[in-house]
């Protein structure tokens, strides 16, 4: 099918003409529409109410490399509002049917779905892609994600992330009529992490309240779902994701609120209890996925400044939406440049503990010490005291796989103005001599 | 931006070839807390600490508790504690995998602390749930009941909750429960 000359007409002009609010590396042409599709990789997470949208208003602004990645099958109650989706299509994986439609509408488009879970990938698969947009609905995930997108980043000695390495992610979110959309470059604006306290805490209720006291439905059903479901399934867990087990707790449910002479338990809300499901809205959803679409058209291209950073809407009562400017956390762990540290190879760990107690920047006592999962040292508990002692003898570059250059975490007691704290810190650890490369290269990230 | 990645895309092999990233392990923000909180953790001494799974695996631990006074005087307690990878934005999971007869804690193992479940903050930590946990069994309350017949007993009957509390501890029937031996 031959591309008609006005299929990006709109597109073009945004991308062919100077402006006054433009990213300062704006370069207006007929060269930026072909580089966005040449060069442009997204990475869709997310394939269903807001990732079935994002795809669709990703396709449609331009973008041709597309992935998307989602681990769940298509189920009845999503029909409502993932428009990608049919009734036929019901029990096959979301990212390969929301791939397949968007392919066979938008032509020239490509579309590679990832039926499996985020954290199956490895950090290659991540890093493949010029941008990633979060089409989610769990804080876990979006963790997951930030702190994926966030190792990319590197600092040069001074501090200043390096451009390249930034990894930008889009973030979209909806609960109702209530939704938000953010963006995050890593290193200049705050990544999830600076601001999980943006997130209420989740709602719980006293078991004991549960087991004695029940008053609403909720009570009921949770009732079902924590206490009952132990009792008669001895050791077999709970699966949300089982119909029969929603089923058994509905049931059991509908009994215990009878017995309390309490109205309103339905499967759904069970569902809703259970699983922490908001009624989704599919106008929330497009609002939200169209700001995210733009955003990452803007990113990419330069052709407006970005939203900064981050947005909400609430269309409860009329229409509210407001921009935020967020700060970064400057002590972040996952998005943060740390302290940086340059060592010989032959550094025992013994050694580097007593070289973080000297350094002026960090003057830490009783270090603990863990390199990406792996506890290389801890104070305490004695019983970890004693499973990590003969680390202290082994060179750290060795603790450390052999990899030049690295993120590790200390804590331990530091001393600001005479008075003790306990502290959490982030340290680039950079060895010398490495692959015939220079010390400032290397911290330079080359 | 694009700019940039047409250059990137050149330089992705040369890249690739050089110091390769150790795509190992990533590690969650919650781990990093966690491990703070573990390697500062400050038990009473009727406690101990356990890591089935080794070292590198710290986000599922085991928590001993010998209380030395109080109607469990002399028995052994053990708890998991699962930590999920948002924490301390979520409680740990805590369960009693001992069966322990307490108006506070079912059959099943689950446990009535405010701070596990609605009153969980951030600020909290593993050495508070540890406090609130050796608490539950020096001052064990009727008002919080998950055993409701225990917490009946103990309003109702102390002298009879506490040998109640001794027989299942030794081991044996308390009504129609079996309780095995936990004294140390």
């Amino acid at each position: 099918m031959a591309e008609s000359a006005g299929r990006w007409r709109d597109l073009d002009k945004l991308l062919l003409r100077p402006g006054n609010i433009v990213s300062p590396n704006f370069e207006p042409g007929p060269e930026l529409r072909d580089d966005l599709q040449t060069y442009a990789r997204v990475l869709v997470v997310g394939a269903g109410g807001l990732g079935c949208e994002l795809l669709k208003d990703l396709a449609l602004s331009g973008f041709r490399n597309i992935d998307v990645i989602d681990m769940d099958r298509i189920e009845v109650t999503n029909l409502n509002r993932q428009f990608l989706f049919r009734l036929q299509d019901v029990g096959k994986p979301k990212a390969e049917v929301a791939a397949m439609r968007v392919m066979e509408r938008v032509s020239g488009v490509n579309i590679v779905p990832h039926f499996c879970r985020i954290e199956d990938k490895e950090l290659d698969f991540y890093s493949d892609f010029t941008i990633i947009a979060l089409g989610l609905d769990s804080i876990e995930a979006r963790s997951y994600i930030n702190a994926v997108a966030c190792s990319f980043l590197e600092y040069d000695s001074d501090d200043n992330p390096l451009e390249e390495s930034i990894k930008p992610m889009v973030d979209g979110g909806t609960e109702g009529f209530k939704g938000h959309a953010r963006v995050i470059l890593p290193g200049k604006t705050p990544c999830f992490e600076c601001t999980i306290w943006l997130f209420p805490p989740q709602v719980k209720f006293p078991l004991c309240t549960l087991a004695e006291t029940p008053r609403t439905a909720a009570h009921c059903i949770e009732y079902a779902h924590l206490i009952k479901w132990d009792e008669v399934h001895s050791g077999k867990s709970f699966d949300a994701d089982d119909p029969e087990h929603m089923q058994w707790v509905f049931s059991e449910a509908v009994k215990r609120a009878e017995l309390f002479g309490i109205p309103g338990v339905t499967y759904s809300l069970t569902q809703g209890v259970v699983k922490n499901i908001i009624p989704a809205i599919a106008s929330t959803n497009a609002i939200i996925s169209a700001a995210c679409a733009l955003e990452a058209l803007k990113i990419m291209t330069g052709c407006s400044k970005t939203l900064s950073n981050y947005l909400t809407y609430n269309g409860l009562e009329g229409l509210h939406t407001k921009v935020t400017e967020f700060v970064r956390e400057k002590d972040c762990l996952v998005c943060g440049p740390g302290v940086l540290l340059e060592l010989d190879t032959s550094v025992t760990l013994q050694k580097f503990i007593e070289l973080i107690g000297e350094h002026p920047k960090l003057l830490l006592s009783k270090p603990s010490i863990t390199y990406r999962g792996k506890t290389l040292y801890m104070q305490a508990p004695p019983v970890l005291e004693e499973m990590t002692r003969s680390n202290l003898i082994l060179p750290l570059y060795d603790l450390m796989d052999k990899v030049s250059k690295d993120v590790i975490h200390v804590n331990g007691m530091t001393s600001k103005n005479d008075a003790k704290q306990s502290c959490l810190l982030k340290l680039r650890i950079v060895f010398k001599g490495i692959d015939g490369m220079t010390d400032m290269d290397m911290a330079s990230g080359a | 931006m694009i700019k940039l990645f047409k250059v990137k895309e050149k330089q992705r092999e040369i890249a690739e070839n050089a110091n390769g990233r150790a795509p190992v392990k990533k590690q969650s923000a919650g781990e990093l807390r966690l491990h703070k909180d573990i390697s500062e953790l400050n038990l009473p001494k009727s406690t101990t600490i356990a890591f089935p799974n080794g070292k590198d695996d710290l986000m599922n631990f085991e928590v001993t508790i010998r209380p030395d006074e109080g109607y469990y005087q002399g028995g052994m307690f053990v708890f998991t504690f699962s930590v999920s990878p948002i924490y301390p934005h979520e409680a740990p999971k805590v369960k009693c995998k001992t069966k322990v007869y307490h108006p506070n804690i079912d059959l099943e193992g689950n446990v009535c602390l405010n701070i596990l479940r609605e009153d969980w903050k951030p600020v909290l930590n593993i050495n508070t749930i540890v406090y609130g946990l050796h608490h539950l069994f020096t001052e064990p309350n009727h008002e919080d009941p998950l055993n409701h017949e225990a917490a009946t007993v103990l309003r109702e009957n102390p002298k009879q909750f506490e040998s109640n509390v001794r027989r299942a501890m030794t081991g044996g029937y308390v009504n129609q429960t079996y309780f095995t031996r936990c004294i140390c």
